[in-house]
């Protein structure tokens, strides 16, 4: 178990050395073979009127007469040790992990994408655990009554929500919850400043989410219990005397866990790593909305942070995956 | 009821409604699934009788409804089981140790599950949880019907590992089921089935998926546990070896209905019923010299929702010409006692339309030799 | 009875004659006439020193850390005509084997020899034209057939491969085997699910005979099928060598089976073959004690037979041919072992006319380590 671990997390280690390796790539290295020069490179990371001395300073700030693996090695140390960035007005400390300097706004993209995780995260704990519970319920009940009305129904509803867009969903909520009715606000308010009114407000996020999702978990929920209530173990734990419940839970959802647990590993990482359409939506301040106005405002150092940053939530959710994954199966340790 | 014999496990078939008069009785038990091509009739009308202390032996080919009636006795058909579209439709009576099951209520037959009638399966890698210890399994089996604590239950799990012979119990009882070999998985299969000392004890084609020396070993575990612990054994499979060691009484089974049944002796020393005999003539015996060629049955098994008119064998028996009145096909055979010089009464039934001495004559002249 | 292959293969007519020339004193053969070939028979395959080993790889280099010996260095040959059995438990090596020799799996080591041609490292594009001569039938008939095919694509698909144009054309020809194998030729345009699992074995064996092969090589034919239905591919297998002159490898785990069907059988144990000798006197008097423990095992149909029969109980399960064990393979279950069972693995020694076994201390035969203690 204990080399599986340590295997595991090498090799996550590693993934996330080439991940990044590839976003540097694509950011530096791919505009300089197109035959980009270093000084029009420059003028990318400034806006709309470079001169001369500016250019001069972000080249410098980058490093980007240097060779390309100088400066990926300037990139990883910022993020372990920090570096320095002199642009502007005073010179500034970027701190580890300092995932870049936005030269635009004359700020560092680390502390200003950690003022927007705590929207993101909300969002994505509350919805996850919304759309487990009520999935993975939904799933069973329908696995266990094939062809009822229940299951019909439930099916029915889940197939919509597969098809139907968030941006679809969320707006028919925003229109009626909010506009019309005036159940909910459309406001986030953090957590430590008044959770209710933190609560209230994500509300309607949380439900466009999980309402897309459920019915995905629903679906996959279903289909895993109907194989696995057909195995030869679950008729042995009939043949003991179990009582159906314990059948149905221990014997039965365990087995079709696992392959939720494989998919919900990856949707809850790109849902940390952004948010885009729900937090767009929303009109939320969040990580996923930040990356879309970055693109927006062709700001190249906050997307390569938001890139980097949900590349490490993919591949941690991966390794937590694999973790689970080996304490759900036996089999998996020894292999 | 003059048939009935003591001792005799298999016995006349018993009028529905009255009591029961052996410790397993089984009385025109039915079994049908509705399908969207029509109803399969898997088991159609079946009954049998089984004494504490004995051992059935029912054998048959796929689909003659063998491990159906050992999932019906169970009560398998319907746990779990909620939609009405996919029930299995159960009729007749089973009375075990003097209660009737089919119209029991469900709780009471989960209750009797595991404790009073026990089940081991064809492929024990497939019936025990991959999840979960050896041991939790055993465990799990025992405190469903005892009130007792883990430590207690865990004993007693290493107890009945150590009891079927699996070496170092204390130790294996906390490796998982892949962590067994086939023989060993069995084992444990069996160990679990005995934690609770059921009555009765069901065994489906315990060693088909086990290799030849390790089904040996298997045959005799149970044959021990069996004197041991006095309960009643019915044993599934295909294979007319297997029943020969350990079976006291044989039933043999075809398109869901009991065609012939009686004691070991009968049915390998003097089968009544063609489709005996083409069981034994199809397979290759290693005990004796290689024959000329095998005689086997011709054609393929029915179909469980047109099952042919008349007696459901005729399309593939030779024989089938042989009763008067062309009745092979168009009126169902019963079972009937077959006389010994004369006279009823050793147990040995037969469903089939020709005559007992056409069939002693048939018996004696071509099939006989050929075995 | 029908005039056998072996008649006109053999000219040393009436003595029948074992391996190595030495005249046996067989009684009459009982019912079914056996074939025996002439001894200096040019063998139909030879394998030698045939090992088969899977490697197992472990970490993130995928390093090798140790390695299946499913075939562990095996020699046999099989003549015109015969059929070989080859039996043994789960995990022996068999259906490897069966691999190996059709080519299907590349050998680790040892060479297999084709009428006299050695095949071991054949190119693909080069065993293409002993394809022909060399056929396989599966054990599981459900999913051995392409679902998506037709009987006729299935079993007209070797003449395809070949580019083989048969007389009166490739459907005349298909629905002459299937009537052949006992299937109905109007049937050729049906999909393999229509039908039963005898008659899928029965496409099975129609495929394999389709371009006239000398060899088929069948896997577990009847395991999958239902008793009465075993008897019936069983005889149709039987039939077919008759009228074609087929030489078979039958690989099979039910001794009854093989016994039925085989002229010379094989029994194997861990990647080894420990017994191999004519079908008779291996049933009759087998060497290796393995084998006779196999031969005990057998349930018998036959309630008389339950008490008389001596039946030797081997302990355990087979080792893990991972790590299998030093010496003779079979020292941890036999009840004979001594030291030099665990040291030394046995030669496998024709000790007796057409019966060669890999054993220090033989059943039926004289000891081979007698000062040899436990």
């Amino acid at each position: 178990m204990f080399a599986y671990f340590i295997r595991r997390l090498l090799a996550a280690v590693m993934l996330l050395f080439v991940v990044s390796a590839i976003t540097y790539a694509i950011f530096f290295v791919l505009p300089r073979l197109a035959g980009s020069t270093p000084d029009q490179l420059a003028a990318q990371y400034i806006g709309k009127s470079p001169d001369a001395k500016t250019i001069e300073a972000v080249k410098k700030n980058l490093g980007l007469d240097d060779p390309v693996y100088v400066q990926y090695w300037d990139f990883i140390r910022g993020i372990f040790a920090g570096r320095e960035f002199n642009f502007g007005p005073d010179p500034s400390q970027c701190d580890a992990p300092c995932l870049g300097y936005s030269f635009r706004k004359h700020v560092e993209v680390w502390p200003e994408m950690l003022d927007r995780l705590p929207v993101t995260a909300s969002l994505a704990i509350g919805a996850a655990v919304l759309w487990l519970i009520s999935g993975v319920t939904t799933g069973v009940i329908s696995a266990l009554r094939p062809g009822s009305v229940f299951d019909r129904a439930a099916m029915g509803i889940a197939l919509a929500g597969v098809s139907l867009p968030m941006f679809f969903t969320g707006t028919v909520a925003l229109a009626l919850f909010t506009f019309h009715w005036e159940i909910f606000p459309n406001e986030y308010t953090p957590l430590t400043e008044n959770p209710v009114r933190w609560f209230q407000g994500l509300m309607l996020p949380w439900f466009s989410l999980a309402f897309l999702y459920s019915a995905l978990y629903a679906r996959l929920t279903r289909a895993g219990m109907l194989e696995t209530m057909g195995e030869d173990y679950i008729r042995t734990a009939r043949a003991k005397g179990l009582k159906e419940p314990v059948v149905i839970t221990r014997h039965g959802l365990r087995s079709a866990l696992t392959p939720i647990v494989t998919i919900f590993g990856m949707d809850f990482a790109l849902l940390l790593g952004g948010a885009v359409i729900t937090e767009t939506v929303f009109s939320f301040d969040g990580v996923g909305s930040w990356a879309v106005q970055s693109i927006n405002e062709n700001d190249l150092p906050p997307i390569l942070g938001v890139t980097l940053f949900a590349a490490f939530f993919i591949v941690m959710c991966n390794l937590v995956v694999d973790f689970v994954y080996a304490a759900i199966d036996p089999r998996v340790r020894v292999s | 009821m003059t048939g009935l014999t003591k001792t005799g496990a298999v016995g006349e078939p018993v009028p529905t409604g009255t009591e029961a008069s052996a410790f397993l009785d089984i009385r025109d038990l039915k079994v049908h699934f509705p399908t969207d091509d029509g109803l399969v009739k898997s088991v159609d009308g079946l009954s049998f009788q089984l004494e504490k202390g004995r051992t059935l032996g029912i054998v048959g080919e796929s689909g003659s409804g063998k491990s159906v009636t050992s999932l019906a006795v169970m009560g398998l058909h319907t746990a779990g089981q909620y939609g009405k579209r996919r029930r299995a439709q159960l009729s007749g009576e089973i009375w075990l140790n003097g209660q009737e099951l089919l119209s029991a209520e469900p709780d009471a037959v989960r209750r009797l599950r595991g404790r009073e009638m026990s089940m081991i399966f064809q492929d024990p890698l497939s019936a025990l949880h991959p999840y979960y210890k050896i041991g939790y399994q055993i465990v799990e089996a025992y405190r469903v019907h005892h009130d007792v604590d883990k430590k207690t239950a865990r004993k007693r799990a290493i107890e009945m590992l150590d009891r079927v012979g699996i070496p170092q119990p204390d130790k294996r009882v906390d490796d998982y089921p892949h962590q067994f070999s086939g023989g060993m998985r069995q084992r444990a299969m069996i160990a679990m089935a005995l934690v609770n000392n059921p009555e009765l004890l069901i065994a489906d084609e315990p060693t088909t998926a086990l290799d030849v020396t390790v089904q040996a070993q298997i045959l005799d575990l149970i044959r021990d546990l069996q004197k041991e612990f006095g309960s009643a054994v019915v044993i599934i499979t295909h294979d007319l070896g297997v029943v020969a060691e350990l079976a006291d009484d044989i039933l043999v089974m075809y398109g869901g209905r009991c065609v012939e049944k009686g004691s070991a002796e009968q049915i390998f020393e003097q089968p009544q019923h063609p489709y005996t005999w083409g069981l034994l003539g199809s397979m290759p015996r290693i005990d004796r010299e290689a024959t000329d060629r095998l005689t086997p049955v011709k054609g393929s098994p029915p179909s469980l929702i047109n099952v042919p008119a008349g007696c459901a064998f005729h399309p593939r028996c030779p024989y089938a010409d042989v009763p008067a009145d062309n009745a092979s096909r168009t009126v169902r055979p019963e079972l009937r006692e077959v006389g010994s010089g004369g006279v009823a009464g050793g147990g040995h039934f037969v469903a089939c339309h020709m005559g007992q001495e056409d069939r002693e004559r048939i018996y004696a002249e071509e099939i006989a030799p050929k075995l | 009875m029908p005039e056998t292959k072996a008649d006109k293969v053999t000219d040393a007519a009436a003595g029948s004659v074992a391996d190595g020339g030495v005249p046996t004193t067989d009684p009459a053969p009982v019912g079914r006439l056996r074939k025996k070939p002439a001894a200096g028979t040019e063998p139909l395959l030879r394998v030698s020193g045939l090992a088969k080993h899977f490697p197992i790889r472990k970490g993130l280099l995928q390093r090798q850390v140790g390695a299946v010996q499913a075939v562990d260095g095996i020699d046999f040959e099989v003549l015109p005509g015969e059929t070989l059995g080859v039996v043994g438990e789960s995990g022996c090596g068999k259906s490897t084997m069966g691999r190996l020799i059709t080519r299907l799996l590349e050998p680790t080591a040892g060479t297999v020899e084709f009428q006299g041609r050695d095949i071991t490292h054949l190119s693909t594009g080069r065993m293409r034209p002993l394809r022909r001569d060399v056929q396989m039938i599966f054990q599981d008939p459900y999913s051995s057939l392409n679902p998506r095919h037709t009987v006729g694509t299935i079993v007209g698909a070797p003449f395809k491969l070949q580019n083989v144009t048969p007389e009166g054309g490739v459907k005349r020809a298909v629905q002459g085997i299937l009537e052949r194998v006992g299937l109905n030729p109007e049937h050729y345009n049906r999909y393999p699910h229509e039908f039963s699992g005898g008659q899928r074995q029965r496409i099975g064996i129609a495929r394999a005979l389709a371009l006239q092969p000398k060899l088929i090589v069948a896997d577990e034919p009847v395991s999958a099928l239902d008793v009465s239905i075993q008897a019936q591919v069983v005889n149709l297998l039987d039939d077919l060598q008759q009228e074609f002159g087929l030489t078979y490898v039958i690989i099979a785990h039910d001794l009854s089976v093989v016994r039925h069907v085989s002229d010379r059988i094989a029994v194997m144990y861990l990647g080894k073959v420990v017994e191999l000798a004519d079908r008779d006197s291996l049933y009759r008097a087998p060497l290796h004690p393995y084998t006779k423990a196999l031969m005990s095992a057998v349930p018998v149909p036959d309630t008389k037979r339950r008490q008389q029969r001596e039946r030797i109980l081997l302990k355990g399960d087979v080792p893990s041919p991972i790590a299998p064990p030093a010496g003779c393979r079979f020292h941890t279950r036999c009840w004979k072992a001594t030291e030099v069972c665990r040291t030394k693995e046995p030669p496998l020694l024709e000790l007796k006319p057409g019966q060669r076994t890999a054993c220090w201390h033989p059943e039926n035969a004289p000891d081979q380590a007698p000062d040899d203690k436990k």
